[in-house]
């Protein structure tokens, strides 16, 4: 073993959620090491290649707002991006882009290179260096001690992961790469409770060989778009998808081969995500669907493989083939990859606390899958979080926890710390109780003061964003001032919109809440001084439009925030209190929460619980555990 | 730490002839002022008591002629504001006195609340701190049990399945939100919402219609006893009384200004109306005849027509019969200790849709038989109320009206044309509700329900 150098921040592995992390704490000002297995794959998409959609899409707006990379990189890469639910509220909106995979990687290792105070190297990390529950660095295979005062693990799904395809199974990381053994036995022994998860991923076709023809196109949007608010330049050659079915006959063949399928054999071991199933599974499951939808996403620019959305499975080679042969469009189309089903181990999230940091060894900090989610942009939104606060811990800063009404990713944060997961974690806007409040189009208005306090943001993107914010607010105040008279153009225009007529004169932000009124109607009636950018007429229309809802909300907040601020030690000694029923005791002792909202959260926890632990914390009469 | 105003009835119910509600909380004297007329309680002092009436803000019927407390933070029990109201005693004055204030801005306090927050508000010194966790435990949990004690199993099915229905909605929405592409259903419309909204909503609205005659079982069935003079009504009342122990409400100058007085018969609790009336008219010459008991039938449930045995038929009767149409009577032939002038076969034709008992009320007969009709009639479900899945429970009652209230607003939202998403944020607010009252706040179920009704993929 040799010593090879001291850090602030060390980050295992550079996926979706290590780039962020090493980005972040790097930005941040700590000198920051980040060590991946294969220097090629940076920032690699193992599964689909697409970033955002709902919800997920609102994660990839708010790391760029907290001055993340995803967003950035996505607007630089994509072969064609969408704006999804746009019939639906502006809650609901949400942006996906089909990535060109490898350009995707390219860019982001071009980004780590040149990030000043970051290091990217080649290597596998086999132990951590751990004294008196503090983790002091790493010890690669190499025999390389690397010391930092933080260390982020974002192994993903390579952690003791094994491959299976049919009745074949061998031990592998994603698209046959080294497992990491070694690490997860490692973190074994040093008492952490994994489970094992598995997820899946479908064929990929030779593109020549697909008959179009045969498919529905589904081209990406003609307005240019961009995830992240500082783009400017966007990219207007767009390559559709395509979208055919699955038929009678694939699920005949699978009825048929279910046996060999490596899930139902009984090979896997790990528990699937429900939202993401195999074409088996859906078969089985809903078996009087009489179809299934397929979509053919292209990879890239630069190849032929078609990636088979919706096909995901692990049935052998041979089945797969004659999958393929029954859809329409496929019939004769060369299978350049075989799907298969990958096991994993993951971390059992609630050993985590709200900043990322694990509760056993401090300075040690988890992120991505290996905290049982799934998905690059939840991988990517714990990924900056955890980055955020190892580069805290490591210059003696604040950590940064986002709380349930200032973003997804708090959402995402809190549901794994508190509640643990059984299956692999998917963010869906049903998680989050103020969907209204998370907006992908507000991102930037619930975020960037927090990035800028950390110093992710630049002062010009900063200023930028002040500019946005006042006339944002200003042009609210004119609109409450203005009147609107029931002019026979104003009348005429109500009449064209379809809404009824104005019987009396009203405040313009009142005729902007009319449904059929838009902010573009009305500027025709009251211009403002100066032509407003979209993007604060945006804000406007929404905020004024939906006021109410909004409010309604922010009451809701304000009462979560009660409790919220009642913050309850860390090592409060649960056994100490008397009264707590057993179930709610054993489960306060695993999460340990840090504040009484985060208890109420927990399942098994109940009102009485609550209750009697607010009587010890204003009380004041707490027993620690002693910190031994 | 909580901002919010609770309130209760502190004293026991239907014992003693007062009763006190009690709030406590920021808004307890604007809650009060509200709803009180007599002195500005704005600007009463502290510890000062208050005469007047509550007045429904938006009936502007008189509630309650009450006396109300005024104390005002910290010097009180959970050094917060706290408004007491005394009212009179009984089952009836008492509920209205707390619907009325939670109609206007008060929350339910939990079990032991008040003692919780005189604890966490440092009213209460330490040495007491595990008293009082008791206290919480063990009120919290007789309190759920008999929530589900209470709760019949009916209601709870039917909230159960309203739940669900909300729920598969829902689920429906969210499906279109988080798989946009998901073409396997068609897209939940807003009229499509309008309506399963609409359906719960109009099953809540129900549900609370139940639970007024709920309060009927609460409060006892109006109860009203008509005939000609000299039948023997005020014997059938004091026969009832005393058998059963009558409770006596006064409640001059109120609303009604009539006595009524509370008997349980074999587990109906009757409200007998206007018994002052009948004592009083009883013993003087009786003017008022039909004209009086049509007001009382207004307020009746259940109607004892007494007839004379010892008297012909008459017209007057034959009007009472006539007044009584479509309500649930026993007829009652009393003074059969007289040689019969009565014509039974009439009596028994005009009552052939109701209940007959033959009484001699001076000799202590048939009073059992009377009895066994009422109870009968009840257990029978003859009488609506007998029948009914109903919500008695004034928590279950109060969330009832939240659900429903946030149906409304959802409602409200479709017709402003809202997004679906936007207008969801009620409806989901309105199944949370009901499932504070069946116990299940498991947040999941709705991402469960999303996985087992759709195929998702993508």
């Amino acid at each position: 073993m040799y010593d090879a150098g001291q850090y602030d921040v060390i980050v295992i592995g550079a996926g979706h959620a290590g780039c962020e992390a090493g980005l972040a704490a790097a930005r941040m000002g700590a000198k920051t090491l980040m060590l991946t297995l294969n220097l090629d794959l940076v920032a690699f998409m193992p599964c689909n290649p697409s970033i955002g959609g709902p919800a997920k899409g609102v994660v990839v707006r708010e790391i760029d707002a907290l001055g993340g990379e995803m967003g950035k990189n996505i607007d630089k890469t994509h072969i064609q991006m969408r704006m999804l639910n746009t019939s639906k509220g502006p809650a609901v909106r949400a942006l996906r882009a089909q990535a060109d995979k490898v350009l995707y990687q390219q860019e982001m290792k071009k980004t780590l290179e040149n990030q000043e105070n970051l290091t990217l190297r080649q290597g596998m990390v086999d132990r951590l260096i751990v004294e008196d529950g503090v983790c002091k660095g790493v010890i690669t295979e190499t025999k390389a001690a690397y010391y930092a005062q933080s260390v982020v693990i974002t192994t993903g799904t390579f952690m003791r992961g094994k491959v299976l395809i049919g009745d074949i199974e061998y031990e592998s990381g994603p698209n046959n790469q080294r497992p990491s053994v070694k690490l997860s036995e490692h973190l074994e022994e040093l008492g952490f409770e994994l489970i094992r998860f598995k997820t899946g991923t479908p064929p990929r076709v030779n593109s020549h060989t697909i008959d179009y023809s045969k498919t529905e196109i589904q081209p990406g949007d003609d307005e240019p778009r961009a995830f992240s608010y500082e783009t400017t330049e966007f990219i207007t050659d767009q390559i559709p998808c395509w979208l055919t079915y699955t038929g009678e006959f694939t699920h005949k063949i699978i009825d048929e081969n279910l046996h060999r399928s490596s899930m139902y054999s009984g090979m896997v071991k790990g528990t699937g995500p429900r939202y993401c199933p195999s074409i088996e599974d859906k078969v089985v499951r809903f078996h009087d669907k009489p179809r299934h939808q397929i979509f053919l996403e292209p990879e890239g620019r630069n190849t032929d493989e078609v990636y088979v959305q919706g096909l995901s499975t692990s049935m052998p080679e041979d089945i797969q083939k004659r999958l393929l042969e029954t859809i329409p469009g496929l019939e004769k189309a060369e299978l350049m990859r075989a799907g298969y089903a990958i096991e994993y181990d993951a971390i059992v999230p609630t050993q985590l606390w709200p900043t990322l940091e694990t509760k056993k060894i401090k300075g040690l900090y988890t992120a991505g899958q290996i905290n049982g989610t799934s998905g690059y942009e939840e991988a990517a939104g714990q990924g900056i979080m955890a980055g955020i606060n190892a580069a805290a811990k490591a210059l003696d800063k604040e950590p940064v926890i986002l709380d349930r009404s200032q973003a997804y990713i708090g959402v995402l944060i809190d549901d794994l710390v508190t509640k643990g997961t059984n299956e692999p974690y998917r963010l869906l806007t049903s998680r989050a109780e103020y969907r209204l409040l998370l907006r992908h189009d507000n991102a930037d208005l619930r975020l960037t003061d927090i990035g800028y306090q950390i110093g992710l943001i630049s002062e010009e993107r900063y200023r930028i964003f002040q500019e946005k914010k006042q006339l944002i607010e200003e042009e609210k105040k004119r609109l409450d001032k203005v009147i609107i008279k029931p002019t026979e153009k104003v009348q005429t225009m109500l009449k064209d919109a379809g809404g009824a007529s104005l019987k009396e004169a009203v405040r313009a932000n009142d005729f902007l809440k009319r449904p059929e009124i838009t902010y573009e109607m009305l500027k025709t009636l009251t211009p403002p001084e100066q032509q407003l950018p979209a993007d604060v007429e945006e804000q406007v229309e929404i905020q004024v439009k939906y006021e109410g809802y909004i409010k309604k909300s922010l009451q809701q907040v304000e009462r979560m925030k009660k409790m919220e601020d009642k913050k309850i030690p860390s090592d409060l000694d649960y056994d100490a209190i008397q009264g707590l029923a057993t179930e709610a005791k054993e489960k306060l002792k695993k999460v340990r929460p840090l504040s009484v909202g985060q208890a109420s959260r927990i399942s098994g926890v109940n009102p009485s619980d609550i209750s009697i632990l607010l009587v010890y914390l204003e009380q004041g009469k707490i027993a620690r555990v002693s910190s031994s | 730490m909580d901002t919010d105003t609770i309130a209760a009835i502190s004293t026991p119910i239907g014992e003693g002839a007062i009763s006190i509600v009690r709030m406590s909380g920021p808004d307890s004297i604007e809650i009060a002022s509200k709803v009180f007329k007599g002195k500005n309680l704005k600007e009463a002092a502290s510890h000062t008591i208050h005469y007047g009436k509550l007045i429904h803000p938006e009936t502007k019927e008189t509630v309650e002629e009450v006396m109300v407390t005024v104390m005002k933070s910290p010097k009180t029990f959970t050094r917060e504001d706290i408004v007491e109201i005394n009212c009179h005693g009984g089952f009836v004055s008492v509920n209205r006195v707390l619907e009325l204030i939670l109609e206007n801005g008060a929350r339910l306090a939990e079990p032991g609340e008040f003692t919780k927050r005189a604890f966490l508000n440092g009213r209460i010194d330490l040495s007491q701190a595990e008293a009082v966790i008791d206290l919480i435990r063990a009120k919290t949990d007789r309190a759920m049990n008999m929530a589900l004690k209470q709760m019949d199993g009916r209601l709870s099915r039917l909230i159960q399945s309203l739940r669900q229905k909300l729920l598969e909605t829902l689920a429906h929405v969210e499906v279109n939100i988080d798989y946009p592409e998901y073409d396997d259903v068609e897209e939940m419309t807003l009229e499509v919402m309008k309506t399963k909204t609409n359906q719960v909503h109009e099953e809540i609205e129900q549900l609370l219609q139940t639970a007024r005659q709920g309060k009927i079982l609460r409060e006892g069935i109006g109860t009203a006893i008509i005939g000609r003079p000299n039948v023997g009504k005020s014997s059938l009342l004091n026969a009832l009384a005393h058998e059963n122990k009558a409770i006596v409400t006064d409640i001059p100058g109120t609303t009604r200004d009539v006595i009524e007085e509370y008997v349980n018969v074999r587990g109906v609790p009757l409200r007998l109306i206007d018994t002052a009336g009948i004592r009083e008219t009883e013993d003087i010459v009786e003017k008022i005849g039909v004209e009086r008991s049509r007001k009382v039938l207004k307020e009746a449930d259940l109607v004892l027509l007494v007839l004379n045995y010892g008297d012909e038929w008459t017209e007057e009767d034959e009007n009472l019969f006539k007044a009584v149409e479509g309500m649930d009577v026993i007829v009652i032939v009393n003074k059969t200790d007289l040689p019969r002038k009565i014509n039974m076969d009439q009596v028994k034709e005009r009552s052939k849709q109701y209940s007959l008992v033959t009484t001699s009320l001076i000799q202590e007969k048939g009073i059992d038989e009377l009895e066994q009709a009422i109870a009968d009639l009840f257990f029978e479900g003859d009488l609506d109320a007998g029948d009914l899945t109903y919500v008695s429970n004034v928590r279950h009652i109060q969330l009832l009206k939240e659900a429903k209230q946030s149906l409304g607003d959802a409602i409200s939202g479709i017709e402003a044309g809202m997004p679906i998403d936007v207008v969801q944020i009620d409806v989901t607010r309105a199944w949370e509700i009901l499932g504070e009252i069946v116990g299940d706040t498991v947040s999941d179920s709705l991402i469960d329900q999303l996985f087992s009704q759709f195929c998702l993929g993508k």
